[in-house]
């Protein structure tokens, strides 16, 4: 067996559809994340689209930059997290979506290094630490799901007779646990934060200006989309009316979210990494054993 | 059956001639010339066998059984003689017992069995010599640019370094010669179906690494050397005891009658297993004892490449892939191995965070890659075993590459610490992107190694190895830690290019050139290696191929590789953007050094170092948990086999 079958054309239609689609869904995403958080501080909070506006401005900035390369890399970034997301969408295998997702990751992180800088530095190397504090428990989630729906292709939730999440509480709590950490938020927004009180000098965006930072952004919501899909995929079963309550789980989860990153102080990267492990030990490793045994 | 007897010999008598070459250019044209008529010999067998069965070929020879005892006699003797003037006499003892007994064996045990099919080939040894041929061959021709540096390195300042006359002296032919020998030794393990010929030709290659270790003659070259020959001769006597056992029990040498009989019969093979198992655990450098492959980064570079990345210790794993179907049945081996692999994997994936030397975490993150190999052949399933094929081609690929591209640097900037990588791709641009892509084909999606890993979880799950996953999914983790930090340090740029790599040796271009499209072709052409090279082997071992990774993701992943390279080789360079300094608490006064000027119009330097995370993963953390807990293990699985009395076929 060597050649393709129609599963990879779906890939390569879902990849330009989500990079068509998740920025849009992710900016809407965004804009409500600083309405709610403005809400929750008693503030009115900015206008819908303002990251939208945000971004806008940013493409139209002058091009300045340290290394030459960091926005070479940051389209890499972007691109892998298109092929995550394509992946994903179309029904594809989750592992395959995680590590290409983690290749999105370590593009950003090259491309915080090549300036040079020493807050840059310092960032690229925390985000390299949250990739490592949330890995396991990643691939544990994966694991889980592959062994409750019985294949790693996230295609077959729709013809399951429960959804996975029947068989994952253990694992989908893990991996609420770490959706902080790939989210970028408080507390663990270690690398980077969109608070301004938790930094003196930014992390890994210090020298990223213009077009490269507006890619940022960009790659930002479409890893929001793509991870609230990871969250939906738990609650999807033989029935379309699940797709809706996926969606009502993905956003309640969402808002969680927001609400931990207002309510909670950064923490060291020796507590994230710590926690994020012990988290993975044991919702994953209970888990597993479980739906081994069970 | 020519091509095999001629790739045996061959590298042989090159060695022989290498001996007496003391001259450079000369050695230039022979082992230039040499590694091509291999590496062709090696693709032109691989041609003519490609997706073969298991096919053996009637050879059976006294001569060769002779030839064979007494390169057993030579390889004991010169332990003995190193042990004796270096006066570790523990290493005299073992070899002495090791001598003694192969000598029992070959006279009194041996004669009475006959193996008719001497040698073999499958598609596993068709890999094993596409690897040994092309990219063993290749290090061989870097060896000579390297060597000539290392050996001008000792001429000039070797004095003023306080080396004696003796570790100044060049070497070199014993050094090339050895090479050579290494060669040939490694294509009898892969090529011999006799158990005694496989046996000698792994001899073969712990003497010739001894040797290789031992090359500066330093006292931490000799502590060293003597480490790895203690424990390799202790994993010798293991495969020894297998030999007898094999001939007690079972009546046979030939390794093909062994694995039937085993499958039929587990409690006759077990114990034989388990002490085979054993020898390719401290073949493979597995926990307790990986120290020796840590303290054989002393060698010269190309020693390194050679025997600790691409083949030697794939001998180890060579053999317990081959063992995997007896694992499936025998449960005391297969979980020794099983576990023992899965804790290396994971401890030294830590231990490779705490490193700064570049050498070491490519030592430990080979001990992990190697552990994850050895996990997959205790599994023994036909996804695991696949997943294994794949890690072997792969980490041979990029590790040599990586190797050679440390080894190249080292001589460049005079440091071979990732901390002074700082700017590389400035000062060795073309180096930087060699080193950039052989870190990736290690470990990140979407190259091999992910899709092998993911293979790995799928066999681990069908085969409800709970532990291993977890040690799986952490030791993963890990591996991105340390891959990521380094490849970040190698993506600086100031823009201040003071190019240093005009005077690297042709001879190296031409290797990392030559390794380099090995690792993107393996890549980028996924899908067609598994197809033609590990399935055939799959199907003709297990009749089925088990569950594999779907077609459709191995292109996906082989479209994104292509990406990926294009960006690496044609995407980063220079632009034409505005270019500003870097922030630095101040005006910049010089980039490259990170210089700036202070609020007391001084200047100050900033300074950032990677994070080491010592406190968590320091080797004195993690290495006694490893040493403890694998040493356990395999003693009490080597108790537990060796207390059930085997009955005799």
């Amino acid at each position: 067996m060597l050649f393709v079958t129609e599963n990879f054309i779906f890939t390569l239609i879902g990849t330009v559809a989500f990079a068509i689609l998740a920025p849009v869904v992710g900016c809407l995403l965004a804009g409500l994340d600083r309405i709610i958080s403005a809400r929750m501080q008693g503030r009115v909070g900015p206008p819908l689209l303002q990251p939208y506006y945000d971004v806008r401005k940013l493409i139209a900035k002058d091009d300045v930059t340290v290394s030459g390369v960091d926005g070479v890399y940051m389209t890499c970034a972007l691109v892998f997290t298109a092929f995550a997301g394509g992946i994903f969408f179309s029904g594809g295998n989750l592992l395959m979506s995680a590590f290409v997702i983690t290749m999105a990751a370590l593009f950003f992180i090259m491309a915080a290094y090549s300036s040079r800088s020493p807050f840059a530095e310092l960032g690229a190397g925390r985000e390299a630490v949250q990739v490592m504090s949330y890995e396991p428990m990643v691939l544990l989630m994966a694991v889980c799901f592959f062994m409750a729906a019985g294949s790693f292709n996230v295609g077959e939730t729709f013809w399951l007779k429960l959804p996975v999440i029947c068989y994952t509480i253990p694992a989908f709590i893990g991996f609420l646990f770490i959706l902080t950490i790939k989210l970028r938020k408080s507390p663990f927004d270690l690398s980077t934060s969109h608070h301004a009180h938790q930094e003196l000098v930014r992390g890994t965006t210090t020298e990223m200006s213009g077009k490269t930072l507006a890619k940022v952004e960009v790659m930002h919501w479409c890893e929001t989309v793509l991870f609230l899909g990871w969250t939906g995929m738990f609650f999807i079963w033989g029935n379309p009316v699940s797709i809706v309550l996926a969606i009502v789980a993905a956003l309640a989860a969402w808002f969680f979210e927001i609400w931990i990153d207002n309510n909670f102080a950064r923490v060291k990267w020796q507590a994230m990494l710590k926690w994020a492990w012990i988290v993975a030990l044991v919702c994953g490793g209970i888990n597993i054993v479980l739906l081994a045994f069970i | 059956m020519e091509l095999i007897s001629f790739l045996i010999l061959f590298p042989l008598v090159i060695a022989v001639l290498l001996l007496f070459v003391k001259a450079d250019w000369p050695r230039n044209v022979i082992v230039g010339m040499s590694a091509a008529v291999i590496a062709v010999a090696s693709i032109a067998l691989s041609v003519r066998y490609i997706g073969a069965p298991w096919i053996g070929f009637e050879f059976s020879s006294e001569v060769a059984d002779y030839i064979g005892t007494t390169i057993g006699v030579v390889i004991a003797a010169t332990v003995i003689g190193f042990g004796v003037k270096y006066k570790n006499y523990f290493a005299v003892v073992l070899a002495a017992i090791q001598v003694v007994g192969s000598l029992v064996f070959e006279f009194g045990f041996a004669h009475s069995v006959h193996v008719p099919v001497g040698l073999y080939i499958d598609s596993l040894s068709i890999v094993m010599a596409l690897i040994i041929g092309v990219i063993g061959s290749g290090i061989c021709v870097y060896a000579l640019g390297y060597m000539m540096d290392f050996q001008k390195h000792l001429d000039d300042h070797g004095e003023e370094e306080g080396l004696t006359e003796l570790q100044r002296r060049d070497r070199r032919p014993t050094f090339f010669a050895l090479m050579f020998v290494f060669l040939s030794a490694m294509y009898v393990i892969v090529f011999s179906n006799n158990m005694t010929w496989m046996f000698t030709g792994w001899e073969v290659t712990t003497v010739c690494s001894f040797l290789l270790i031992a090359y500066t003659r330093t006292e931490e070259a000799i502590r060293n050397a003597f480490r790895q020959i203690i424990m390799n001769i202790a994993g010798g006597i293991g495969f020894l005891v297998a030999l007898f056992l094999a001939v007690i029990l079972a009546n046979t040498l030939s390794f093909e009658r062994f694995v039937l009989i085993g499958l039929e019969h587990p409690e006759i093979v077990s114990v034989a297993v388990c002490a085979l198992a054993f020898a390719g655990l401290t073949k493979s450098a597995q926990m307790p004892f990986h120290t020796w492959l840590l303290g054989a980064m002393v060698a010269p570079t190309p020693t390194s490449a050679l025997l600790h990345s691409s083949t030697m210790v794939k001998a180890g794993v060579f053999l317990l892939i081959k063992l995997a179907p007896l694992f499936m049945v025998c449960t005391v081996p297969a979980s020794m191995v099983v576990l023992v692999g899965g804790f290396t994997f994971m401890l030294c994936s830590f231990m490779a965070i705490s490193q700064s030397n570049a050498k070491r975490v490519l030592a430990y993150s080979t001990i992990a890659n190697l552990g994850l190999i050895v996990a997959c052949a205790g599994v023994g399933s036909p996804e695991a075993i696949w997943a294994a094929t794949l890690l072997v081609i792969f980490h041979a690929a990029a590790k040599s590459l990586l190797f050679l591209c440390v080894g190249t640097a080292e001589h460049h900037i005079g440091s071979r610490d990732i901390e002074d990588m700082d700017l590389l791709f400035d000062r060795m641009p073309r180096l930087a992107r060699f080193m950039m892509l052989g870190i990736m084909c290690m470990f990140i999606a979407p190259f091999g190694m992910l899709i092998a890993k993911w293979a790995t979880l799928v066999s681990f799950v069908e085969a409800g190895q709970l532990i291993l996953i977890l040690l799986l999914a952490f030791g993963s983790g890990a591996t991105f830690m340390f891959w990521a930090k380094w490849l970040g340090k190698l993506s600086g740029i100031a823009g201040s290019p003071e190019n240093v790599e005009l005077t690297v040796h042709p001879s190296e271009w031409i290797s990392l050139v030559i390794m380099a499209c090995i690792a993107v072709v393996a890549c980028i052409a996924l899908p067609i290696v598994s197809n033609a090279f590990v399935e055939p082997y799959i199907v003709s071992v297990f009749g089925v191929l088990g569950r594999d990774v779907t077609i459709d993701n191995l292109w996906i992943s082989s479209i994104l590789a292509v990406f990926v390279f294009v960006v690496l080789f044609g995407g980063v360079r220079s632009s034409k953007k505005k270019r500003v300094s870097a922030y630095l608490s101040g005006v910049s006064v010089d980039d490259a050094t990170r210089t700036y000027r202070n609020s007391l119009s001084g200047e100050s330097v900033a300074t950032s170092r990677n994070l080491y995370l010592d406190s968590y993963f320091g080797e004195d953390k993690m290495r006694p948990i490893g040493e403890a807990l694998c040493g356990a293990i395999i003693v009490v699985a080597l108790l537990a086999s060796g207390l059930v009395v085997p009955p005799i076929l």
